[in-house]
Formats: structure tokens, sequence, C-alpha cells
């Protein structure tokens, strides 16, 4: 398996040195998105808010180019240390590409629940994502930008998830986000449904006891923009609730987002991710980089 | 009534021609309001946060210095009578923030045709227009409110 990611990853690095290259490299354009306009990295890798995607393309670039971004998160909440750091390549602002790793360190929690202390829950998530129409900022000041996209995630810790009550290591969430920028008010406004298994994003693995099947969930952000650099909003993510030894709550945050310039934005949030792996009240703060061409 | 005044009211009864003396002759066309591309604000509050006909002319002044300086995007205004381009920017401008103007110039998808413009281009202009509007001190939001009215125009601007 280990291969399998492994030459995954040296295909999306392949490709983003190559498409550069390639002969119609004359005719590519780097660069020129608006400020914020490709959001920074959510924590499954898709660009978005911190929680959930919205419907822009990772990198800088606008349809006549390609771009790539990577970024790194943390969020320090009251038991636990989760981290996730990842990139993505963005072609003709059309179709994105991304790869993102989850650190979930379990801290004394762990040895609470006989994991040992430090017990680390991980996962990979491949995601991508295609815009099929409208646009964030331009246009019909009521047309949103719509994507579709599918996040295949594959937890590292088989055993732990099986013996919790998960039925799979591995599951693909599908997803719809539309997305806009209402200028005239300065807020940003978006909305995603998501078809999913996953128990805690995938940490915990797919489906459970409680239930095994697909269910729909909601996912919205709403930001309101202070100045080119600078924008505050919110987030809220519904989620399934499969296990029945680990209660499962719904996610919000609160984040204020800054463009340092256009290849570095930062995010500092405050999240409140309920119960996770039978521990109640994780709440904590948010903080992601990420870097963009 | 002085000729002064006698030539006002016949520039104001009639639309000006569409080249001004000092600008290069253009194709005939029809003088319409439609051909600003968007509704001007009603009321006088976006005139005001822009100061006026004062205000707008110093940020299309400085929004034509920003882009005909420009590394990415000056190429394109090289052979652009510059001249008509001030004027009609700053009518445009004018009448779309309802702060007393006439747009004379064209439409906006025959004003944009073979300039080559693409999206990254278009986005850089947005910036050029944000900077100059930051050094008039026009706050943000109602900035935006001005960028509202110009993102509905991308299809006529940005080619392909």
């Amino acid at each position: 398996m280990s291969r399998i990611k492994l030459s995954l990853s040296t295909c999306t690095l392949a490709l983003i040195w190559a498409l550069p290259q390639a002969a119609w490299a004359d005719e590519l354009r780097g660069g020129g998105k608006l400020l914020l306009t490709n959001g920074i990295s959510s924590l499954e890798g898709a660009s978005g808010g911190s929680l959930t995607p919205w419907a822009v393309i990772a990198g800088n670039e606008t349809k006549d180019g390609i771009g790539v971004s990577a970024h790194a998160t943390v969020a320090e909440v009251k038991s636990y240390d989760f981290q996730s750091a990842g990139f993505s390549i963005g072609l003709f602002d059309r179709v994105e590409l991304s790869y993102s790793h989850h650190n979930f360190n379990m801290n004394e929690i762990g040895a609470a629940l006989g994991l040992g202390a430090d017990y680390a829950f991980k996962q990979h998530i491949f995601g991508a994502k295609l815009k099929l129409a409208g646009d964030l900022v331009f246009g019909d000041p009521m047309m949103p930008a719509i994507v579709i996209g599918a996040q295949y995630k594959n937890s590292d810790n088989d055993a732990v998830v099986g013996a919790m009550g998960a039925k799979d290591t591995k599951g693909i969430d599908y997803y719809v986000s539309a997305s806009k920028l209402f200028l005239s008010h300065s807020i940003l406004a978006s909305a995603t449904l998501r078809a999913t298994k996953a128990n805690q994003i995938g940490l915990l693995g797919f489906g459970g006891d409680r239930n095994s099947s697909y269910s729909l969930q909601a996912e919205g952000s709403l930001a309101w923009q202070l100045s080119r650099r600078f924008a505050i909003g919110g987030e809220y993510r519904t989620k399934p609730n499969n296990l029945g030894v680990a209660r499962e709550d719904d996610w919000f945050d609160l984040f204020g987002t800054y463009a340092f310039n256009k290849h570095l934005t930062a995010a500092v949030g405050y999240a409140d991710m309920g119960s996770i792996a039978s521990v109640g009240e994780q709440r904590g703060v948010l903080f992601s980089l990420q870097a963009s061409y | 009534m002085s000729m002064i005044a006698i030539a006002l009211l016949l520039q104001s009864a009639s639309p000006p021609p569409y080249a001004m003396p000092g600008e290069e002759p253009v194709e005939a066309y029809e003088v319409r309001p439609e051909n600003a591309g968007a509704k001007p604000f009603e009321g006088d509050a976006m005139a005001k946060a822009f100061g006026g006909q004062d205000g707008i002319r110093r940020v299309v002044n400085r929004l034509i210095d920003l882009n005909s300086n420009d590394p990415v995007i000056g190429e394109i205004f090289v052979t652009e009578d510059r001249v008509r381009f001030r004027r009609t920017l700053f009518e445009h401008m004018c009448y779309l923030l309802n702060a007393g103007c006439i747009y004379t110039g064209m439409d906006m998808r025959s004003a944009h045709k073979n300039m080559g413009i693409q999206q990254a281009d278009m986005n850089r202009m947005v910036e050029n227009l944000q900077s100059a509007m930051d050094a008039e001190g026009i706050r943000f939001h109602a900035q935006n409110r001005l960028l509202a009215k110009l993102a509905t125009m991308r299809k006529d601007v940005v080619e392909r």
C-alpha cells in the first residue's frame, strides 16, 4: 500500500513539474487570481474555508494557467493535537487535485483508552474537484460558482478503527459546493452538501454499528471581507454519528484570514469539534498557513 | 448670455461627438445609456463616497497611470488613444456612480474588442483600480459596491 501511495505522490509531483514544461508552455500563464479568491486549504485538502470546501480552485492561476499550493494546519483542542499538511494543484481554474495527510495525536487520552500515550490516528486524503459553472466573483451576481468533488480517504489505523466498530478503513466522500462573493455587500457565502460514511472525517474509519451507509451532511461558510487582505467568518459542518462507542458532534469555527501577499495566506480560528473518540468539549485554536503560486 | 453659456447649452442639448478635439477618429456608434454596461447607483451616496467628480477624476487619472506603467498589462494600453480613454473612463465611472455625467463611449464589448484581455489582465486592472481608490481614501465597502457593477461586465471584457 505504501508503495502505491508513494507512486501516487510521485506522479502528482511529476505532473506539477512536467506540465509547465510541456510543448504548450508558452501559452500558459501563471498567477492572476485576486487576493483570497482561492480560499485557504481546508483540513481535508480541498481549497475553501478551514472546515469545508468552497467552489474555488487551488493555486493562483486563472483559466489560462496552472497553479499550486501547499498548506500546514494545526488544531490544538482540549485533549488532542491535530495536524494536517498537504499540497494541491489547480488546472486552468477548473480542476483541483489535492493530497492531505492527517496526524491526530491523542496525547494522554491515548493512554487512558489503552492505545498508549501519544497514539495518533493518521490518514491520507486524495481529493479531486471540478468546477462545473459560474464564478466566485464575476458574472451574474446571483450565479455562484459550482463544483463537484470527491475525497478518497485511507486510514492508517486499520486495527484500532476496526475495534472501535468502523466497518471500513477507507472510503470516498462526494460533495457539491456553491460559493459566491457578494461584492456589493463584501460577503462570501458558501454551501456544501456531502455524502459520506466517514467517522470524524475518516480519522476513525468509515461506517459503524449505528449506521454503515452513506449519509448526507450540510456544510456552510459565511465570511465578511474587511479589506483586500483580511476577512473574518464562521463555518458550520454537520457530521454523521455512526459509532456507538464514540459519539460525534457537528463542528463549527470562527476564523480570521489574512493574505500577506499573493503567495502567503494565514488563518487563525477558534474551533469547536465537540466530542472526539469519546472525550467531549474538544474546543481550541486552529492555525493554518498556505503558500500558493 | 455669453458665448460660453450658449456653447454649454448646445453641448448639453445634443450628445457630444464620438471623438472630441484632440482624440483620434473612431467609427460612428450610437450613444446610449446601455453602453455603460450597468445601471448607475441611485441617490448620491456613492458619488459622495468617491468625493464627487473631482475625486473620481483623481481615481481615473491614477488608474490610467498605474495601468500604463504596469509591467503585466501596460502593453495593452500602448496603442490606446489615451486622451479619449481618459475622458470615456471618467465619464463611465462618473455615470455609474451617479455623479452627474453622461457616458458617451462605446458599449463594453466594442470598447474591449481585439484587446486580447485575459482574466489575469482584468484582475490586474481591478487591483490597480483598488490601489487608485485606496489612494483616494475611499472606503473598502464603497469600493466593492463599484466593483460589483464592473464584475458583471466580464463577459464583454475578457476574451474567449
